[in-house]
C-alpha cells in the first residue's frame, strides 16, 4: 500500500498534462469544434518550453521554467488558429485539419531543433522544474486551477452558457445574438493554448529536452479522457487521474511486488481499452455536445 | 470572365484531381522556400528526389537502380494504407485507425511466418491471408461499434491503433527465442523475396508485395466502382438515411467497409514485415504509414488511381530522406511538406465558398443586366 502511496506524485505528474489538455479539448469540443490535432499541439508547446528554458535557463534563473510554459501556451494557440480558420470559417471537415496538424507537428519542430540547435533534439537543460511540497510538481496545482477556472467559467458565468449553447444547437445560439463563429475561435484558440501548455509541463517535468514522438499519444489520451469524462470538468478530471495512473503504473510496475508478475503492456493498454468499453457501455445515453463536428452554415445572406 | 464560360480558377476549383495537384505544389513550394530560408540549396532537395526516380545520381554522375527500387518498397505500404482510409472514406467512415490495422496485420504475418508449416509458397501466402483476415477483423469491430453503438469511428480507431500496439508488443515477446526488441530469423519460405526483382535492382529490398499492392489498386477500383456492393458503400457514404430508405443494409456496409478497409492496412504489415525484414519485430514505436496513408488517401481523392499516384509521391518523398541528408537538406522538410498538403486539403473547404461567393456574384449581375 505504501508503495502506491509512494506513486502519488508520479501520478500526478503524468496525470497533471492529460489533465490541461483534456480540459482544452473538452472546451473546444462544448464549442462544436472537435480537435484532434491535441497531440500535434502537445507537440509544439513542448518544443518551445523546452526551447525558451535552454535559451533563458543561465541568464534568467528562477524565471525561464515560468517564461517557457507562457511560451508553451503562446506558441500552442497560435498553431491551433490553423485549425481554427479551417474549421469555423471555411466549414472544412474537421477531422482533416486536425490530422493535418499532427503530421505537421514532428516535421516542424524536428526542423527547428536543426536549425537552433543543428541536431534532431533540443539540447538537455540543466535543470526542470523542482518538485514542491510532498514531491509533487507544481504542474498539478496549474492543472487544478485550471480545473476549478474552466468549471467556474462553463458553468457560474453567462460566457460560458454561450459558449456550451454553439456546441448544442449553434443556430439557436446564434437567434439569441451570439456570435458562433468568434465563440468557436475563442474555444479552439482556448483548446491550443492548453495543449501547447500540458506540452511543456510535460518536458519540464519527465525528460530533460525534448525529441521527436516525446509526447507519444498523450494528447490521444486527453482526447479520450474527454469521452470518458462525458464532457464534464468532473468527469475529464476523474479520467485524467486514471489515465495517468495507468500511464505511471506502467513504467513503475517492476518496483511493486504484487503487479509484477503483470506484464507492463497491461498498464499501458488500460486508458485505451477503459475508454472504448464505455464508450460502448454508455451508448445511447448521448452525452455528447449535439452540433459537435458540424461546421456552422450561417443561413441566408 | 465571359458568360458562361467558366474562368481558370473555377476549372481548377471543380476539379479533384486539379486541387490535389496544386495542393501539392504549395506543399512543394513552401518547402523548398522553407530550405531557402534555412541558407541551404534547394536544387539538392530536388537532385535526392531525381535520384529516387530515375536512379541517376547527377552530383556524382552515377546511376543505380537500386534507388528506384527503394522508392518502390516505400510507396507500396503507403498505397495500401491510402487504399485503406480510401475505402472507409467513401463510405462516410473517418478511418483514423490503419496504424492500428496495419500493425495487427504486421503481428499475424509474423506469427505465421514463425510458427506455420514452412512450405514454399504457401507458407507465405498463409501468413499474408491470416495478416488479412486479422486486420479485416479488427477494422470490421470498429465499423460494428459505429453502426450497432453509434461510437465514433474517430475515437474508437485512435484507441485500437494504441491498444493493437501494446498487445502486438506483448504477444511477440511470447514467441519462443524473442528478445525484446527482436525475433528468431524468418524462415526463407516465409519470405516475399523475388529473385528477379532483386537482380533488377542491384539488390534493393523490393519484393513480391509490388504486385500484391497493384492487385489492390484493381480490387479497389473493381469493387468501388464496378460491383453492387461499391455502390451500396458509396450510397451509404452519400447518405446513410437515403441509403437505409433505399433498402440498403447500412449497418453490414459500415461492418464490410471497416473490414475491407482493415484487410488493406494489414496487408501493408505483412508486406513490410515479410518483405523489407528477415525477422520479426518487437515494435518500439509505431511505423507511421498508417498516419501517412491519411494523407495519400486525401491528396489521391479516395480513388484507385489517385491513391496510386500519390502513394508513389510520398513514397517519393520518403526515401529521398536519407539522400537529402547526405546533401545537407535537414530530413524533416518531407514531413513538413507532407503535413502542409493535409492542412492545405483542408482548406480546400475554402475554394468552396470561393466558387460559392463567384456564382452569387455572377447572378447578381445578371439579374440587374435583365433588370
Amino acid at each position: 500500500m505504501n508503495e502506491i502511496l509512494n506513486l502519488l506524485p508520479s501520478v500526478l505528474m503524468m496525470a497533471s498534462p492529460i489533465l490541461i489538455t483534456a480540459l482544452g479539448g473538452m472546451i473546444s469540443e462544448r464549442s462544436g469544434v472537435v480537435n484532434i490535432a491535441l497531440e500535434g499541439l502537445m507537440a509544439f508547446g513542448a518544443f518551445s518550453a523546452a526551447t525558451t528554458h535552454v535559451l533563458l535557463e543561465a541568464s534568467l534563473p528562477g524565471w525561464s521554467i515560468w517564461i517557457a510554459l507562457a511560451m508553451a501556451a503562446l506558441t500552442g494557440a497560435l498553431v491551433s488558429i490553423v485549425h481554427a480558420f479551417a474549421s469555423v470559417t471555411l466549414n472544412a471537415d474537421q477531422v482533416i485539419s486536425g490530422t493535418g496538424i499532427n503530421l505537421l507537428a514532428n516535421g516542424v519542430t524536428v526542423f527547428l531543433c536543426q536549425v537552433i540547435f543543428h541536431h534532431e533534439r533540443t539540447n538537455s537543460f540543466r535543470q526542470g522544474m523542482t518538485a514542491g511540497w510532498g514531491g509533487i510538481y507544481p504542474t498539478a496545482w496549474i492543472a487544478l486551477v485550471l480545473l476549478v477556472a474552466v468549471w467556474y467559467v462553463l458553468y457560474r458565468r453567462p460566457f460560458g452558457l454561450r459558449l456550451r449553447a454553439c456546441g448544442e444547437h449553434p443556430q439557436a445560439a446564434a437567434s439569441a445574438g451570439i456570435d458562433v463563429r468568434k465563440m468557436r475561435y475563442i474555444a479552439v484558440i482556448a483548446s491550443g493554448a492548453f495543449g501547447g501548455l500540458a506540452g511543456g509541463c510535460l518536458v519540464l517535468t519527465q525528460t530533460i529536452e525534448y525529441k521527436e514522438n516525446m509526447i507519444n499519444g498523450a494528447g490521444f489520451i486527453a482526447l479520450a479522457a474527454v469521452s470518458f469524462g462525458r464532457w464534464l470538468p468532473k468527469g475529464v478530471a476523474g479520467a485524467a487521474i486514471l489515465f495517468g495512473a495507468a500511464v505511471a503504473f506502467a513504467i513503475y510496475v517492476v518496483n511493486i511486488e504484487f503487479l509484477r508478475r503483470l506484464p507492463p503492456e497491461f498498464f499501458s493498454i488500460l486508458p485505451y481499452v477503459i475508454t472504448l468499453v464505455t464508450l460502448v457501455a454508455f451508448s445511447g445515453k448521448d452525452y455528447a455536445p449535439r452540433a459537435v463536428g458540424q461546421p456552422y452554415e450561417k443561413s441566408g445572406s | 470572365m465571359k458568360a458562361g464560360g467558366k474562368t481558370f480558377l473555377e476549372r481548377v476549383a471543380s476539379s479533384n484531381p486539379a486541387i490535389s495537384a496544386l495542393v501539392v505544389l504549395l506543399g512543394f513550394l513552401c518547402g523548398t522556400l522553407l530550405v531557402i530560408a534555412v541558407g541551404k540549396d534547394p536544387l539538392n532537395m530536388y537532385r535526392a528526389i531525381f535520384q529516387v526516380l530515375t536512379g541517376w545520381d547527377l552530383t556524382r554522375g552515377t546511376w543505380n537502380s537500386r534507388y528506384i527500387g527503394e522508392w518502390l518498397v516505400a510507396s507500396v505500404p503507403l498505397i495500401l494504407c491510402g487504399l485503406s482510409m480510401g475505402f472507409a472514406a467513401r463510405t462516410g467512415l473517418f478511418n483514423i485507425g490503419g496504424e492500428g490495422q496495419y500493425i495487427v496485420g504486421l503481428t499475424a504475418a509474423q506469427f505465421v511466418a514463425l510458427l506455420g508449416p514452412q512450405v514454399p509458397v504457401l507458407h507465405w501466402i498463409l501468413a499474408v491471408t491470416a495478416a488479412m483476415s486479422a486486420a479485416a477483423l479488427w477494422g470490421g469491430i470498429v465499423g460494428y461499434l459505429k453502426a450497432r453503438y453509434s461510437v465514433s469511428e474517430v475515437v474508437a480507431t485512435i484507441m485500437m491503433n494504441y491498444i493493437a500496439f501494446f498487445a502486438s508488443r506483448y504477444l511477440t515477446q511470447l514467441i519462443p527465442g524473442t528478445n525484446t526488441y527482436k525475433t528468431p530469423n524468418f524462415p526463407e519460405t516465409a519470405r516475399l523475396a523475388n529473385d528477379w526483382l532483386l537482380d533488377l535492382t542491384n539488390k534493393s529490398r523490393l519484393n513480391n508485395g509490388l504486385f500484391i499492392a497493384l492487385l489492390a489498386v484493381l480490387f479497389f477500383w473493381f469493387i468501388m466502382e464496378k460491383t453492387r456492393t461499391g455502390f451500396a458503400l458509396r450510397a451509404t457514404g452519400f447518405n446513410k438515411d437515403a441509403a437505409r430508405y433505399g433498402g440498403i443494409d447500412v449497418t453490414k456496409n459500415l461492418v464490410l467497409a471497416m473490414a475491407i478497409s482493415g484487410m488493406f492496412a494489414g496487408l501493408a504489415g505483412a508486406i513490410v514485415s515479410l518483405g523489407s525484414f528477415s525477422y520479426g519485430r518487437v515494435l518500439g514505436g509505431m511505423d507511421g504509414y498508417g498516419f501517412t496513408g491519411i494523407a495519400v488517401a486525401l491528396v489521391g481523392n479516395s480513388t484507385a488511381p489517385g491513391t496510386l499516384i500519390s502513394g508513389l509521391l510520398f513514397g517519393m518523398l520518403q526515401s529521398a530522406q536519407p539522400l537529402m541528408q547526405s546533401r545537407q537538406i535537414p530530413k524533416e522538410v518531407t514531413y513538413i511538406i507532407s503535413g502542409l498538403v493535409v492542412v492545405f486539403i483542408s482548406l480546400r473547404a475554402g475554394f468552396g465558398l470561393i466558387l460559392e461567393a463567384r456564382s452569387k456574384q455572377r447572378a447578381r449581375k445578371e439579374a440587374t443586366r435583365d433588370e
